[in-house]
């Protein structure tokens, strides 16, 4: 058994565990050199600025691979992930200081696929300051 | 600019193979702080089943982005590239990418619209492995912004 979570165990409502993700200037550079995404919006303030934005913003990217741990996390094996889509509705502000900006997740059940592959569609909510930041953000998952 | 309906279901050349490393992987794993043994202990990812490390979910679209450079940067579409933004993201798996797989893309516009002033065109890019398999497709929407919005 590969995955932790068996499907009778995870009914329509179940909550994962949340958690918290800090960004930082030093994240956004590292992550544009792993995923190849130099756009200068996500290291150059002065750029950022001259294209209308407030500062430095985070990979839309980034955030999308952060908010899945919730859920790979929760299964333990990550090719439980069977499908897994977002919405970029609002920037990630990342300030220029040691702190950056905080990124929480959480998610659950909210529907059964199909029952008999054991699939879960589960929802998450991925929020910076207390707005959203992802929106129809949804992963199905196979469980055991 | 309204773009050219025609060009909905456009397919472009497969791209290249693109060889997954092992460290490749671990350095994207490190990128998004994720510790998980399955994307850097090979003898993790066998316990789950798989024959070397696996990727992270969103790892493909370094690669997918890549490939849909094609039809950003078409010419003939004339989507203004500078002003291009990411609305919306999905992959769906038929099994995780791994270290080995040497992944080629072929992109395809699934949709083309203008709303309120901006352009959005959707890409679909279907990731076949070495044997010609399906491993995952991903959905990219790309919004250019409209000319007077800041």
């Amino acid at each position: 058994m590969t995955v932790k979570i068996a499907f009778a165990d995870a009914p329509v409502g179940t909550e994962l565990p949340a958690q918290t993700f800090r960004v930082t200037r030093a994240s956004l550079v590292r992550y544009a050199g792993a995923s190849g995404d130099f756009n200068p919006i996500h290291w150059n303030d002065r750029f950022a600025t001259e294209v209308g934005l407030d500062g430095v913003i985070a990979h839309g990217m980034l955030t999308m691979a952060q908010a899945v741990r919730v859920v790979t996390d929760w299964v333990g094996d990550p090719g439980a992930v069977v499908d897994y889509g977002v919405r970029f509705i609002r920037q990630v502000q990342v300030p220029d200081d040691d702190k950056g900006a905080l990124v929480e997740v959480s998610a659950k059940v909210a529907e059964v696929v199909d029952e008999a592959a054991g699939t879960v569609r589960v929802d998450l909510v991925a929020k910076c300051n207390d707005q959203k930041v992802l929106g129809m953000a949804r992963a199905v998952v196979a469980l055991s | 600019m309204a773009l050219d309906q025609s060009f909905v279901g456009r397919s472009y050349p497969p791209t290249r193979p693109y060889e997954v490393g092992r460290e490749k992987i671990r350095e994207f794993a490190e990128a998004i702080g994720d510790p998980n043994p399955a994307y850097t202990d090979p003898d993790a990812a066998n316990e789950l089943g798989y024959p070397d490390v696996i990727a992270p979910p969103t790892f493909v679209f370094s690669i997918t982005y890549a490939a849909a450079g094609a039809v950003i940067q078409d010419p003939q579409l004339g989507l203004d590239f500078s002003r291009v933004v990411h609305g919306d993201q999905r992959f769906a798996y038929v099994r995780p990418v791994r270290a080995g797989d040497r992944l080629s893309v072929t992109s395809t516009i699934e949709s083309v619209k203008s709303m309120g002033g901006h352009d959005v065109v959707e890409i679909r890019g279907d990731v076949h492995d070495e044997t010609g398999e399906l491993v995952v497709t991903a959905r990219s929407k790309l919004v250019a912004r409209g000319a007077d919005e800041g």
